[in-house]
C-alpha cells in the first residue's frame, strides 16, 4: 500500500512541477501564450460539466443539474460568491430532501 | 492614494472570505475522503500521506477507491496520474502569474490545483499590479491545504463518516463554486466557445472512456481554438 500511496503522490507531485519548468520565454510566444490561457478555461469547465453531469462514467440528471442552474441565475443576478455557493446547495439538498430529485 | 489602500483592503478582505469558503466546502470531502481510506484498508498514516503530498482531490478518490474495487496498486497509481494531469497545465499558467523564485516555487507547485488555479484567475491579472491574482492563489491554496488535511484526518480517526455530503448538497455547491470562479473568465467570443466546447465534449466523452480522460480532453478544445485564433494574432 505505501508504494501505491507514495508512487501516486510523486506523480502528481512532478506533473504539477512539469507545468512550471516549462521557460518564461517559450510561454511568452503569442500562439503557446493563447492556448496556454485558454487551456484552465476548457479544463475547468469540463470539470464543472462533469461534476454536475456525470456519476462514474454514467451521465446523469439529478439534484446538481437544477442546482448549478439556480446557481447560474444568482450569478446573472451578481451575486456574491457565498451566495451563489449556499443557493446551489440548498437548491440541491432541498431537492433531494423532499425527494423531488436524487 | 488612500483610495487605492481602501480599496485593496476591501479586495483583500472579499478574497480571504472567497478562500476560506472554499477551504469549507472542500473539507466536508476531505471527512468522506479521511473515512474511505481508512474503511478500505489503507492505515491512518497512509491516509493522511495523501492528503498532505498528493494533495489532489481528485487523483486522491481515484487511487483510493480504485485499490477499495480490487485493483492493482499500478492501475490505481496510473489512474491517480491521469487525473493529476490537468495540474501540470495549470501550474504552466499560473508560474508567470505567481512570480516566485526558490523554493517558495516548490510549495506553490504543491499548491496548484483546481480551486487555487480558479481562484488565482478569478481575479484581474492586472489589478494591485497581480496582487490580487498572487493573493487568491496563496490564501485559498493554505485556506485549502490545512482545512483538507485537518478534514481528512476527523475523516480518518472517525470509524463512520459524518454523513452524507450529498444530503447537504455539497456536491452541487463544490461544482457551483468552481463555475463562479470560471465565470468572470468567461467573456470574449472564443472564452465562450472554449468553455461550452470544453464541456460539451467531455460530457460527450463519459460514458466511453474512463473517469478523468473526458477532462483531460476537453484541453484539445483549448489547443485548437488558441492555435487558430493565436496565428491571427501573430
Amino acid at each position: 500500500m505505501w508504494f501505491a500511496v507514495l508512487a501516486g503522490a510523486a506523480g502528481c507531485y512532478a506533473l504539477k512541477y512539469l507545468g512550471s519548468a516549462i521557460p518564461g520565454h517559450v510561454l511568452e510566444k503569442p500562439l503557446v501564450k493563447q492556448v496556454v490561457v485558454l487551456l484552465p478555461i476548457a479544463l475547468l469547465s469540463a470539470l464543472v460539466a462533469v461534476q454536475t453531469m456525470a456519476t462514474s462514467q454514467e451521465l446523469v440528471v439529478d439534484a446538481r443539474l437544477p442546482a448549478l442552474a439556480a446557481a447560474t441565475l444568482a450569478l446573472r443576478f451578481k451575486s456574491p460568491f457565498i451566495i451563489v455557493v449556499l443557493i446551489a446547495a440548498a437548491t440541491a439538498a432541498g431537492l433531494r430532501y423532499f425527494g423531488l430529485a436524487t | 492614494m488612500e483610495s487605492t489602500a481602501t480599496n485593496w483592503l476591501t479586495v483583500r478582505k472579499e478574497i480571504v472570505g472567497k478562500a476560506i469558503s472554499i477551504g469549507a466546502a472542500v473539507a466536508m470531502y476531505g471527512v468522506s475522503f479521511g473515512a474511505l481510506g481508512t474503511t478500505t484498508g489503507l492505515t491512518i498514516p497512509q491516509t493522511m500521506a495523501l492528503s498532505l503530498l498528493m494533495f489532489t482531490g481528485a487523483s486522491q478518490f481515484t487511487l483510493v477507491s480504485t485499490l477499495a474495487s480490487g485493483g492493482t496498486a499500478l492501475t490505481a497509481v496510473t489512474a491517480s496520474w491521469l487525473m493529476g494531469t490537468r495540474n501540470a497545465a495549470y501550474s504552466m499558467r499560473m508560474t508567470p502569474i505567481l512570480k516566485i523564485k526558490g523554493p517558495g516555487r516548490l510549495v506553490a507547485v504543491q499548491l496548484t490545483i483546481d480551486e487555487t488555479t480558479a481562484m488565482g484567475l478569478a481575479q484581474d491579472e492586472t489589478a494591485f499590479e497581480g496582487r490580487a491574482s498572487r493573493l487568491a492563489f496563496w490564501a485559498t491554496g493554505l485556506s485549502v491545504y490545512l482545512l483538507w488535511n485537518l478534514a481528512t484526518f476527523i475523516g480518518a480517526i472517525s470509524v463512520s463518516a459524518i454523513g452524507d455530503p450529498k444530503a447537504f448538497g455539497l456536491d452541487a455547491a463544490i461544482a457551483a463554486g468552481l463555475f463562479a470562479l470560471v465565470w468572470p473568465q468567461i467573456k470574449s467570443r472564443i472564452e465562450v466557445s472554449v468553455a461550452l466546447g470544453g464541456a460539451l465534449i467531455a460530457l460527450a466523452l463519459t460514458p466511453f472512456v474512463s473517469p478523468g480522460v473526458p477532462v483531460l480532453a476537453a484541453a484539445l478544445v483549448a489547443v485548437i481554438l488558441g492555435w487558430v485564433t493565436g496565428r491571427r494574432l501573430s
